[in-house]
């Protein structure tokens, strides 16, 4: 119990995380913290294979993770939501990742619905929560001093059962849902995606991303803090000897410059060109190519930019339309 | 040395110029490196850990410091000529290294101030990089370096391939090790955001705010980076983070401060202060 | 075997080839001819023309490359690799019986089997040509499967000309033409003088019997397709190799985005009209 975060608070905001404990018994008032249940899953290092010379040439030996179980307390609708499209990316795409499924099959997910909103929380906009809807084992909503538990998965089922709980009266159900609506409409920001993808590939050309330019870093942190980038690198690095070497992916970027070079040229140089491929595919593209939207609404984006640039406004900014807008397939600039 | 393979294994140079000694230091700090090191090259001269010095030519040169006298103006021609592969070493070799603040200064009072006979004193008015004067063939950033870097480095010449090291920013690696941004969560004028990786997030993952000891992520030297958005990260530090103009212009003018896109930011708040 | 069973579940696993031939292309370019080390791999390994496998280097990396042979000999693989990148002009080093591996094959091929009875024009610029030389040795072995094959090629220089011999070959091949085109000629060159478009006004095309199979820098599919829509060949039956920075090859690491699609497991073959809204796309 002493290793929860009782009576801290977060507050986020635009580049600013601040952390307060309120002297409350709370045991979740931290919404949610600097990162999603990613790491858990995809890890920011993966040893692939070791590889090894030998008499013939090499060979190459899979590195497959051996996880023990972890159960993470306190997910949040979002980070299911995160979850699930990493899963559908990672295990049920045109190649299964056996390092993914590996640290997937051990995850044991007890999820809290949310009942207050962050200032950076957009959730209710996209659909994702307040309320985790699928993807938990089990589920709590705080209610006054109550905790409502529900199973998600046969193992979360199986858990309750272990446990002496009484059955939860209507009127607690009830007032749970009201307090999840609450938080639901007390969302500040929205993300407006009514006329996604189509509205971004119509704004490719705006001005207002030579605006956001100016202010974006390309430092990579909100594609590091996003429970739904997927991009690695592949890191070699063999001994001194050079008779062993380690072949590992680790998380990338598209901010970065190696990302879109292809043999002496890079095809998104500027940071213009890095912004827009990351929002065009987080919000657009990424409907097209996996059937939803690679955003979550969490909104950890806004605040872990150093700078605190808020795609919820960049997006409301791109899709005001201005005259220098084009229709894809028009005359482009060149490359 | 007894080794019969002297003949075949590259000879090696590790030559110091204006500098602190810290990354020879990290060389020696190699440890059981440092043996497997000894065993592939023919360590000739590196004064730092053996008075066994040979002359050149030499294969590989890895080379400390700047440039802050005529006559090592003159001693990094000599050096170059004997050298197959030129490698600097490190911040001051770089840029310049703190020393370079001098760049911005009166060497001539500092002297006065300094040395009670300021005449003896022969040293130039700046402090300059290894490549205002010579080619470089390789560059290994950091105050001091980072040992796996070095180590990865000497592995790809050995072996025959171009040595290349990631130009991202510390945000990266900081993320990946799971630190927690000191910027968003301290309010601290950390410059990962626009500092080369490298160092593996040491003062982030430490509760620090990096300083730039790796130098700009992209864009310090001619080639295909454009250089990081100091600016907006600048302005941040003084609109959001209360950061007052000089304070800017000293984050920026500190190790790395005499490189081109840290320069031109430190001279812009120079301007306002 | 583990190995074997590691390798059908896990995409990443690298397999050793031998370098049996070096060709010798140009100054900067050669082919490698592999052979898998493993004898599993050599009878279990099979490709569609137009794939591309990821090549290792022992302690550099992967990079990925197209598979220039004949998909009916899948037990020699053909890369032809200039010496660029990082990774490539280290494998330059490689001769006969050095070691290089393999991961692969990966991607959509040319839609070939899906095509018969059509004729074929194959455009090409520069090293572009390499990924459908398979192709091209496909339909020459089941020739009465198809109608007229019509290759044109275009190169910067002269210099620039790869399988001149396979060139010659094929032009003697019945219902084959084979136009070749240079916009820096040198004075030997036989050959028409400027860039591979212009070819277009110098053969007969049946546009609604036609499949055309481009490769090359992405300028000359944004000039070049036009053209042909002008002859009144559907863009669904146009179809483009695409190159974008491949790391994985299994859709997974996100380099080769490109609007919608991953290059590597969507591409590198795509019908025309699936990927015309985003070539040319500053940034894309």
């Amino acid at each position: 119990m002493s290793d929860l975060p009782i009576g801290w608070r977060d507050h986020q905001e635009p580049g600013r995380y601040r952390l307060e404990q309120t002297g409350s018994q709370d045991i979740f008032g931290v919404v949610h913290g600097p990162q999603s249940l990613k790491p858990f899953v995809f890890a920011p290092r993966e040893p692939l294979l070791q590889i090894e010379r030998t008499k013939g040439g090499f060979a190459a030996h899979p590195a497959l993770p051996h996880p023990e179980q972890i159960a993470v307390i306190g997910a949040r609708a979002c980070d299911l939501a995160g979850l699930a499209i990493q899963d559908r990316i990672f295990l049920n795409d045109a190649y299964r990742d056996p390092y993914y499924a590996a640290r997937r099959d051990e995850l044991f997910v007890i999820a809290v619905n949310c009942t207050r909103a962050l200032s950076t929380c957009f959730c209710a906009s996209m659909e994702t929560g307040p309320r985790a809807k699928t993807g938990f084992d089990l589920a709590l909503t705080k209610v006054d001093d109550m905790l409502l538990i529900e199973a998600g998965s046969e193992a979360g089922s199986g858990l309750l059962s272990e446990l002496s709980l009484s059955p939860a009266h209507e009127n607690l159900i009830d007032e749970a849902a009201r307090c999840i609506e609450a938080c639901a409409r007390s969302q500040v920001r929205q993300l407006d995606h009514a006329r996604l993808p189509q509205a971004l590939y119509d704004a490719h050309d705006h001005p207002r991303w030579d605006e956001v330019a100016g202010r974006c870093l390309a430092c990579a942190n909100c594609t590091m803090v996003c429970p739904t980038c997927f991009c690695h690198t592949v890191e070699e690095t063999p001994d001194l000897s050079n008779q062993q070497t380690a072949h590992a992916r680790l998380w990338d970027s598209c901010f970065t410059q190696e990302h879109g070079y292809i043999h002496g040229k890079n095809i998104r140089p500027t940071i213009k060109d890095r912004y827009r491929m990351w929002l065009t595919h987080k919000l657009a593209s990424w409907i097209d190519q996996f059937g939803m939207s690679g955003c979550v609404g969490c909104g950890r984006c806004i605040t872990w930019c150093p700078v605190g640039i808020d795609l919820t406004e960049e997006l409301s900014a791109l899709l005001t339309s201005d005259s220098r807008s084009s229709v894809v397939g028009s005359p482009v600039e060149g490359t | 040395m007894s080794n019969p393979d002297e003949r075949q294994r590259p000879k090696l140079a590790v030559v110091k110029f204006a500098s602190c000694d810290g990354c020879q230091l990290s060389i020696l700090n190699l440890e059981e490196d440092l043996l497997a090191l000894g065993r592939m090259l023919d360590i000739a001269y590196f004064p730092e850990a053996s008075s066994d010095m040979r002359p050149g030519p030499y294969d590989i040169a890895l080379v400390e410091g700047s440039i802050t006298t005529a006559e090592d103006a003159h001693r990094i021609l000599a050096l170059r000529q004997q050298a197959k592969v030129l490698i600097t070493i490190g911040a001051c070799a770089m840029a310049g290294g703190i020393q370079s603040l001098r760049n911005w200064a009166d060497v001539e009072s500092f002297k006065r101030t300094v040395y009670p006979s300021p005449e003896y004193i022969q040293s130039l008015s700046t402090s300059t990089p290894i490549s205002e004067h010579v080619h470089v063939d390789f560059e290994l950033w950091g105050c001091p370096i980072d040992k796996s870097q070095l180590l990865r480095v000497i592995t790809d010449l050995m072996v025959g391939v171009q040595p290349r090291l990631p130009a991202d920013s510390v945000c990266l690696e900081c993320k990946r090790r799971g630190n927690v941004c000191v910027l968003v969560a301290k309010g601290l004028p950390c410059l990962g955001p626009v500092t080369k990786t490298g160092c593996g997030a040491i003062c982030p993952g430490m509760g620090r705010d990096c300083y730039g000891c790796f130098g700009p992520s992209e864009g310090a030297r001619k080639g295909p980076g454009l250089p990081p958005n100091t600016t907006s990260l600048a302005r941040h530090f003084h609109g959001e983070l209360q950061l007052i103009p000089i304070e800017v212009m000293r984050r920026f003018r500190g190790i790395n401060g005499s490189v081109s896109p840290f320069r031109a930011e430190s001279d812009i708040w120079e301007q306002k202060t | 075997m583990q190995a074997e069973a590691d390798s059908i579940v896990n995409p990443y696993v690298i397999h050793p080839a031998t370098i049996v031939e070096k060709i010798r292309e140009a100054e900067d370019i050669n082919t490698y001819r592999l052979q898998f080390v493993d004898e599993q791999m050599q009878r279990r390994f099979r490709f569609k023309a137009g794939q591309f496998n990821m090549m290792y280097l022992f302690g550099v990396g992967e990079v990925a490359i197209s598979i220039v042979s004949d998909p009916d000999v899948p037990e020699l693989l053909d890369h032809t690799i200039r010496a660029v990148g990082r990774i490539t002009k280290s494998i330059a080093g490689l001769q006969p019986g050095d070691v290089l591996g393999v991961r692969g094959p990966f991607g959509q091929g040319w839609p070939l089997e899906e095509s018969p009875g059509r004729d074929v024009v194959i455009v090409t610029g520069g090293l572009g040509c390499a990924p459908v030389v398979g192709a091209i040795e496909y339909i020459f072995r089941r020739r009465a499967q198809y109608g007229s094959v019509k290759i044109l090629h275009g190169v910067k220089t002269p210099h620039d000309l790869l399988y001149r011999e396979r060139f010659d070959a094929w032009r003697r091949s019945p219902d084959t033409e084979v136009l070749l085109s240079s916009d820096q000629p040198d004075k030997g060159w036989r050959y028409h003088i400027g860039v591979v478009t212009e070819l277009f006004e110098l053969v007969s095309i049946d546009p609604l019997k036609t499949i055309v199979l481009m490769c090359g820098p992405e300028i000359m599919m944004r000039l070049g397709v036009p053209i042909l829509i002008r002859r009144g060949i559907p863009t669904t039956a146009i179809y483009v190799s695409l190159e974008r920075h491949m790391e994985c090859g299994i859709g997974l690491c996100g380099h080769c985005q490109m609007g919608p699609y991953f290059v590597c497991k969507d591409g590198p073959v795509m019908r025309y009209d699936r990927v015309e809204p985003w070539l040319g796309r500053a940034g894309v």
